[in-house]
């Protein structure tokens, strides 16, 4: 593709004030009838009755029902699929329970907490279960963290770009704040043995999803996590506890935990083998890749919008999170990737967490490729598709992080395009 | 006691009871699990060494018969090309252009193949095959290429022992 002539590149991005260009909108209701009523006709309705009833648990607004994770699932098993969350409709860092995102292997359980219970058995020295009472008189800690599933992003891996909308594409990640106990006091309260290594993780589901997670990790960072934003686990995300492993790929974040079982090898289940492992050029799989590299995404402007004024001025916003740490840069460019701008990182940045970036663009009604590129505080910077495919080939499915390009028209319109 | 002395107890009382509060600490609520640990429903997981296998066993042509009835709807009547995954063929296929990750061109333990049939298919029916089916299913799949002979019969012994064509092709990446 042939990028068109343009006047400017270094013009595109420019840290500006707002200044007043926003300025002068504001008109006044006209005053009729100002003899008789106090107030006009045209003030609105909701001003004129009594609101809305109380309600025991709060909805979106009516006018926003749009805004709902995206189903994709196997119509012969419906169980069998993901939800998208919509990162193109949201703004902030943290993913509201009802749109986080899903991946489920055969549907999602009703699970009764009085008949749950969690066990530690293998290479302990005294196997132990849990109940969900006892397990809610423990110490807890909040964690705020990206939870991404091993295949967001995988339309990536084909050879025409997909033209969804950004989270329906990229929105197999989510943010929550996770309120659990550290696993570290279950295990040890167990009594590890020297020989254990890997611990299998398994869930109460129909799928009874079972992967091995190496035990250095659950001792390290790892939560028993029972709530989800400061309310209980969603049955989606894992009623009544869900293991979550900050900045390691969705699928080792097993959902309804049964059981944990210390073992000096991995099991080599299904999802570990034939599925999260990443198919080389030269054959080979790359197997146990845990780590979400860095990687960012423009929320806005994005697929689905369009850039109504010309000239305008556009806030870029957008995502960026790394499975390494913390996010340390995102820069944007509106040049299909020849010059870069720093983006500003809206703070607290979070170790293994979303952070918002956002740059204002003064756009002409040129030609554009908005891109973001994040790094992280180990100094790796998220590749290009090109860079992404001349090392992993195009069969890895897995692990998709390259670079995200958007076209803009000179029409206003938004394009999903591959990078230059 | 005067109101003085009252007053200093009184501090003392707090200051104790917001030091037996601000200690971190916890009380153990584990329950002994041995007995729970050994049932078979707590031992689903089938490492390569396939010791947690159950006693049983299958042929191909059992298998043949209960793949038609229970699994070709979603597998396709060869095992490939229905709404689920490819179970076989392909054998070979990992570095050409168009690769395709079936159970025996891809998968790298025959043990697996047991442990994800028995906990999670049929898949509106899981843990409804009993584990002479669930042999005989795994022994249909592999003998579709050959891994195994028609006439092979698997069990808790043979099962373990079957080496899959693409047993050396994962290389770990943990630890890094």
């Amino acid at each position: 593709m042939n990028k068109p002539p343009t006047q400017s590149r270094r013009q595109f991005l420019q840290k500006a004030a707002l200044g007043g260009a926003l300025a002068g909108t504001v008109s006044l209701p006209v005053l009729a009838n100002a003899d008789k009523l106090e107030f006009p006709d045209d003030l609105p309705e909701w001003m004129r009755a009594p609101g809305g009833e109380f309600g025991n648990y709060g909805q979106p607004s009516k006018h926003e029902q749009q805004v709902i994770r995206w189903i994709s699932a196997n119509p012969a098993a419906p169980g069998n699929g993901v939800s998208w969350t919509p990162l193109h409709d949201l703004q902030g860092t943290i993913t509201p329970n009802g749109l986080h995102y899903e991946r489920h292997h055969n549907g999602v359980p009703q699970i009764d907490p009085e008949q749950h219970i969690l066990l530690i058995d293998g290479l302990v020295d005294k196997p132990i279960s849990f109940d969900v009472k006892s397990l809610m008189r423990y110490p807890m800690v909040s964690r705020t963290c990206f939870i991404e599933c091993g295949g967001n992003s995988n339309s990536g891996w084909r050879s025409n770009p997909i033209q969804s909308q950004a989270g329906y594409a990229h929105g197999l990640v989510s943010n929550a704040e996770w309120t659990g106990i550290p696993l570290k006091l279950l295990l040890k309260e167990a009594g590890i043995q020297t020989a254990a290594k890997w611990v299998i993780a398994e869930g109460a589901d129909a799928a009874a999803l079972n992967i091995s997670i190496p035990l250095e990790k659950l001792l390290d960072d790892a939560l028993l996590a029972l709530y989800q934003n400061g309310e209980r686990l969603r049955p989606e995300n894992g009623y009544p506890m869900r293991l979550v492993l900050p900045g390691w790929e969705g699928i080792l974040n097993v959902k309804w935990l049964r059981q944990l079982r210390l073992t000096d090898e991995p099991i080599m289940s299904r999802d570990e083998t034939s599925q999260y492992t990443e198919l080389m050029p030269d054959g080979s799989a790359r197997q146990f890749t845990f780590i979400n590299e860095a990687k960012s995404l423009i929320t806005s402007p994005s697929l689905g919008m369009m850039l109504p004024d010309n000239p305008g001025i556009y806030q870029i916003s957008g995502l960026a999170w790394s499975g390494r740490g913390k996010i340390t840069r995102v820069e944007i460019s509106a040049d299909g990737g020849d010059s870069w701008v720093d983006a500003e990182l809206q703070g607290p940045v979070l170790d293994k967490a979303f952070t918002r970036f956002s740059l204002p663009w003064h756009w002409q009604g040129e030609y554009a490729i908005l891109q973001s590129r994040a790094t992280d505080e180990t100094g790796y910077v998220q590749p290009s598709r090109e860079a992404l495919i001349e090392n992993r080939g195009k069969h890895g499915f897995f692990h998709y992080n390259a670079i995200v390009s958007w076209e803009i028209t000179e029409e206003g319109d938004i394009n999903h395009v591959y990078g230059f | 006691m005067s109101m003085v002395s009252k007053i200093f107890t009184s501090l003392l009382l707090l200051l104790l009871a917001s030091y037996s509060y601000a200690k971190s600490d916890y009380q153990s609520l584990g329950k002994p699990a041995e007995a729970l640990s050994q049932q078979a429903q707590w031992n689903l997981s089938i490492s390569p060494d396939g010791k947690a296998l159950p006693k049983g066993k299958g042929m191909a042509v059992q298998g043949k018969q209960i793949f038609a009835l229970k699994c070709a709807i979603c597998h396709g009547p060869e095992g490939i090309g229905a709404s689920a995954d490819p179970l076989m063929g392909e054998v070979g296929s990992l570095t050409s252009d168009y690769p395709e990750k079936t159970v025996n061109s891809y998968w790298p333990y025959a043990t697996t193949l047991f442990d994800y049939i028995r906990r999670s298919m049929p898949i509106n029916a899981p843990f409804s095959l009993t584990p002479d089916e669930v042999y005989a299913l795994s022994a249909y799949i592999l003998s579709q290429d050959a891994i195994i002979a028609e006439d092979f019969e698997l069990n808790e012994e043979t099962l373990p022992r079957v080496t899959m064509p693409n047993r050396d092709g994962f290389i770990s990446f943990y630890p890094e």
